[in-house]
């Protein structure tokens, strides 16, 4: 039942995931696990009370380096709008891949290692990675070296007990506070890691050479209290903490303002709007976009899935839902959609149409649980 | 007098009346429910209309009535425990009970070993 058929690609740890019983399907162009024996619900309950391990190892890693030796974060800043010149060794920012109108082609997470040229370790969303790195090619090939780094997996460890797991390897792990990355040796091998990740919990992503990856993730397995979690609760995790899909929450006709991402946006970025599609954006967060994404809590128990349409307390149609499922720690369903933004206040009552019928629902604040980042302490 | 659909439904025939729910194949296959959305009481249904919808943590699914006939009781039990249809598919999580308008369509069905058949050849 796991042979998909050969025009699949493999991540270096699928073998394990047969192995773990994993259910294999086709995911942007790989086989990728759905779900393990223990199912989604518990995976995703797992994951929020003890520690998950999540293959990434589709999603698109590449290195960014100038061709004549300056700044590669100046070069890149001009197709994103986050700050990232500023960035300093070890430190990692959110930012957006946005198009000539200011609209989203996909979200991406830079981080500025310690290379004596600035070098930039990236890493964009797996079904987008071939277009990302097209548009990076031709609007400033001349000018970046883009070296996608193929020969290596990515693991995310995920979940209240990340940390101490992590630092039982290699106790360095645990001065990483949320956003900041460097280099670990963890079992003898070199790993790329970051206290990031998709899920709203402390955690870490760890790149690591292919051909350790399988060893690595056993040796993670072996701790008490780590267990794989498949794509399905990897979904069910991030819309719970709010977080977007790309593609999917927002695509290229979306600008950062309707998407609500504005966090993405550097401060001084918004003043010198020295990006591209910079106009569109600075127009709507001087005058309020005239949609933007919310997030929406149904009131009974009937789940809202992407494209279910979001009516007004009268029936007419206001928007779509983009993002909708069950939320297992939430206890109930759980989504984000696009409202006018009249409609995007908190507790706004709005209706959802799911298989004809109109299910009331309510705009509510994300996210939906609380995120349990590790900060670096105010003190 | 248990029988199944190639929808993964089974039917228990007792007099004119017929149980129906989802297989331990289909529990299975579908993965955690969280909500099930069941017919009216007195709602009259022809074979293979969409019925009741099962939703599982990854998708909705459509339930089709496997014979023709009126609803006359629904599991309300599943309303605030979905999960029976995980934990119990061929009894307490039934989905609902139907009248039998036209027994030879009984006859359509799949017994015990014709389902088993049937799903081995879908492995």
């Amino acid at each position: 039942m796991n042979d998909l058929g050969t025009d699949l690609l493999k991540t270096p740890l699928y073998d394990l995931h047969v192995e773990a019983g994993g259910k294999m399907v086709p995911f942007a162009g790989y086989a990728m696990p759905v779900q393990y024996p223990l199912g989604i619900m518990k995976e995703h309950v797992f994951c929020r009370e003890s520690a998950g391990l999540f293959d990434v190892s589709h999603m698109g890693q590449c290195t960014i380096r100038s061709t004549d030796g300056s700044d590669p974060a100046a070069v890149i800043e001009q197709l994103m709008p986050g700050a990232l010149k500023v960035l300093k060794p070890g430190k990692m920012r959110y930012t957006l891949l946005l198009n000539d109108t200011g609209g989203i082609e996909d979200d991406l997470m830079v981080t500025r290692t310690f290379e004596p040229d600035g070098m930039l370790y990236v890493v964009v969303n797996a079904a987008f990675k071939d277009k990302d790195y097209k548009i990076l090619e031709e609007k400033l090939g001349d000018r970046i070296a883009l070296e996608p780094l193929e020969d290596r997996a990515l693991v995310a460890l995920q979940g209240p007990k990340a940390g101490e797991i992590l630092a039982s390897l290699a106790p360095e792990a645990s001065e990483l506070n949320f956003m900041e990355a460097t280099m670990i040796t963890l079992e003898g091998v070199v790993c790329w890691v970051s206290r990031s990740g998709y899920t709203g919990e402390d955690g870490f992503e760890i790149s690591i050479p292919a051909d350790e990856a399988p060893d690595f993730c056993k040796r993670l397995l072996a701790f008490g209290g780590v267990e794989w979690i498949g794509l399905g609760a990897r979904d069910s995790l991030r819309l719970e903490a709010g977080l977007c899909l790309s593609g999917h929450d927002f695509n290229g006709d979306i600008s950062p303002v309707e998407a609500d991402v504005t966090f993405a946006l550097g401060k001084k970025r918004r003043e010198s709007g020295d990006f591209i599609g910079s106009k569109r954006i600075l127009n709507e967060l001087a005058g309020g976009p005239s949609k933007i994404r919310v997030g929406i809590k149904p009131i009974g128990r009937t789940p809202a899935r992407e494209g279910t349409v979001i009516a007004d307390r009268n029936g007419k149609e206001i928007g779509l839902v983009t993002s909708g499922g069950f939320g297992p720690t939430v206890g109930g369903p759980v989504a984000m959609g696009f409202v006018p933004t009249i409609f995007a206040e908190k507790d706004t009552e709005i209706q959802l149409i799911i298989r004809g019928k109109a299910h009331p629902a309510k705009v509510a604040a994300t996210p939906f649980v609380k995120q349990n980042y590790k900060r670096k302490s105010a003190s | 007098m248990m029988k199944y659909s190639e929808d993964h439904e089974w039917i228990l025939v007792e007099g004119n009346t017929a149980t129906v729910g989802i297989t331990d194949y289909a529990q299975k296959a579908l993965g955690d429910v969280v909500f099930v959305e069941v017919p009216e009481v007195g709602a009259a249904y022809a074979k293979g209309d969409e019925v009741a919808v099962v939703e599982s943590v990854k998708a909705a699914s459509e339930v089709y009535a496997p014979i023709t006939g009126d609803i006359i009781m629904v599991n309300e039990a599943l309303e605030g425990a979905p999960d029976l249809v995980n934990t119990a598919p061929t009894s307490d999580g039934y989905f609902f009970k139907m009248t039998i308008a036209d027994a030879s369509e009984l006859e359509e069905l799949l017994d015990e070993d014709g389902y088993l058949a049937f799903i081995a050849g879908l492995e």
